[in-house]
């Protein structure tokens, strides 16, 4: 189990126990995490599922793949450390990871 | 066209070897099926063929089609989500439904464009549908829906299609565009214009006909709210949008034609015929309509689960830009792919009781019917915001909308919907 820290827009903090093998994304939906629909389930195709990551673990995180690049290019408020949470896959290296919630997405 | 040509036209195909209409789909074989036949859609009857393909051949392919150009239908949740998710391989620019396509007004909208001008021409206007504008526009919307359905007669017989679904879509567009309330009318009439099949409806006669009505009197009306609105301060309506956006304010006409006919097109059909669907699915399984009567909490859940049982759009086509494998299929570069969602949407290896309506399914917006991908519906949260309210609303004031009669469905395998539903209202 690793500890990961969702922020939402307005400041309230959500710690959940993520398992690992699964993505950010699952680790969400799994603990009730409001502003998280991830409604392709996983599939990098909805972009429901959009979160900032912290500044200093950006670098951690891995790279942002092509599909998810062009899927979240289209949206307006997109920022330098915006991940869709789905593609971050949940290892020991993650303990303590923080993201947070775009408000556009409640 | 009248309604009695319409019928002459339907009897013509039926009487063509390859109709699959009233035929058992297991009578027919494989290399025959010619799904996109607007008969099986009028019906009602096409599930059994879209059943077959899924389970024998689901990237099959049709060479010699009564209504079309030869094309893959690709009928399976999974194989949908691979076309949708690889924009480079699969384009929409050149057509994103089965009919013919023209290079005129169909190909100058975002939605049958590709990157990069597609990311471009979505980012500048999606402002319009971001939350914070559907929280303003939220009051609005349920204003107007209290009004009409106070206003409908209780006791009486009415067609739920034009008092209802027709007028709300309706005037839900005149808000969103802040067009000329009292001409909103105008908006319905050219989205159908734009849709419908000049060989079976009656909304124009021909495609230079619709290019006409489009061009002469659609384009005009938007211009001179566009000039309006390009000199006076931006508001959050669409054409200020459109008219201050940096990448959309240079648009050609034809270009900003296009993109009118999405939006209005868009918000239109898709939700009118969901807020018809609700009613039916709802009457069709009374046990869930007394579980909604009993948890009105439900609606949120309710409302993505009306919309893939409805699947308002049947499909979105694609053209292969290169040579590529389908479902082990071989795809030849400039081949026609249709993802037929209303296939998808019924796909067991996805979604549980894909048949049933269930109005408290788990994931209830894992669904097709808005698509996926990049081109995946830019309004999807304005339609469920607009269906949520119309059924709070709906809720608050009658126990029950029956449905009194057969429904009348569209002749149409793209726009998948209701001319006709005939009801009564029963106050709480
Ligand atoms: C229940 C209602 C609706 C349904 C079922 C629906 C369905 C769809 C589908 C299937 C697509 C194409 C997805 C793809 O190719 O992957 C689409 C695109 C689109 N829809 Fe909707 N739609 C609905 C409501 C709306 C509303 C209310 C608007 C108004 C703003 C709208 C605006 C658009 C636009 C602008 C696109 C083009 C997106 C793009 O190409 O990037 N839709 N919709
Ligand atoms: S869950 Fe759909 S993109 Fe992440």
């Amino acid at each position: 189990m690793t500890k990961i820290t969702f922020v939402k827009h307005d400041g309230e903090e959500m710690v959940v126990d993520a398992e690992n093998g699964t993505s950010v994304m699952n680790a969400a939906v799994d603990n009730l995490v409001p502003g998280i629909d991830a409604d392709c389930g996983g599939e990098c195709a909805c972009a429901t599922c959009h979160v900032y990551v912290d500044e200093a673990w950006f670098p951690r995180v891995g790279n942002t793949n092509d599909a998810e690049e062009a899927i979240m290019s289209l949206n307006p408020d997109r920022q330098e450390t915006s991940r869709l949470s789905c593609q971050i896959p949940v290892t020991d290296e993650m303990e303590g990871l923080k993201v947070r919630l775009p408000e556009f997405q409640f | 066209m009248t309604d009695a040509a319409a019928n002459n036209a339907i009897e013509m195909a039926s009487q063509d070897s390859r109709n699959m209409y009233g035929k058992d789909p297991y009578s027919i074989p494989l290399e025959k099926y010619d799904i996109a036949q607007s008969a099986l859609f009028h019906t009602n009857t096409m599930w059994g063929f879209f059943d077959r393909l899924r389970k024998e051949d689901p990237v099959h392919y049709c060479e010699d089609s009564i209504e079309h150009s030869p094309y893959w239908s690709v009928t399976k949740y999974k194989d949908i989500m691979e076309v949708e998710s690889n924009p480079e391989i699969y384009s929409s620019a050149l057509g994103i439904s089965i009919r013919e396509n023209r290079d005129s007004f169909n190909t100058t909208s975002f939605i049958a464009m590709d990157e990069p001008q597609h990311g471009d021409q979505r980012r500048t206007v999606q402002g319009v549908v971001a939350p914070t504008n559907l929280a303003i526009l939220e009051p609005l919307i349920r204003g107007r829906v209290a009004e009409i359905l106070d206003s409908l007669p209780v006791g009486e017989t009415f067609n739920w299609v034009d008092r209802v679904s027709i007028e709300l879509t309706t005037q839900m567009l005149a808000t969103l565009f802040d067009f000329p309330f009292e001409d909103r009318s105008k908006l319905t009439y050219w989205s159908d214009v734009a849709t419908c099949s000049p060989e079976i409806d009656k909304f124009v006669e021909s495609e230079d006909e619709r290019e006409r009505i489009l061009i002469e009197e659609c384009l005009p009306a938007f211009t001179e709210l566009w000039n309006e609105r390009v000199n006076a301060e931006p508001t959050s309506d669409l054409i200020s949008m459109l008219a201050h956006g940096k990448e959309t304010r240079h648009m050609q006409p034809m270009e900003f034609l296009g993109n009118l006919i999405l939006l209005i097109v868009g918000g239109n059909d898709t939700t009118r015929n969901s807020l018809t669907g609700g009613v039916l699915a709802l009457n069709e399984n009374p046990d869930q309509y007394q579980k909604l009567r009993e948890n009105l909490d439900l609606i949120p859940k309710m409302i993505p689960e009306i919309i893939r049982w409805q699947t308002p759009l049947t499909h979105m086509a694609r053209t292969a830009l290169c040579d590529t494998t389908l479902g082990g299929k071989q795809i030849k570069k400039d081949d026609r792919l249709v993802m037929w969602y209303v296939s998808g949407n019924r796909d067991e290896e996805m979604i549980d009781n894909p048949y049933e309506f269930i109005i408290d399914r788990d994931k209830p917006r894992q669904h097709l019917s808005f698509g996926f991908g990049i081109h995946r519906c830019m309004g999807n949260r304005l339609a469920e915001m607009q269906l949520r309210i119309a059924w709070e609303e709906i809720s608050k004031r009658f126990s029950k909308v029956e449905v009194v009669g057969e429904p009348v469905r569209n002749r149409s395998t793209f726009v998948k919907g209701y001319s006709d539903l005939p009801v009564r209202v029963h106050p709480l």
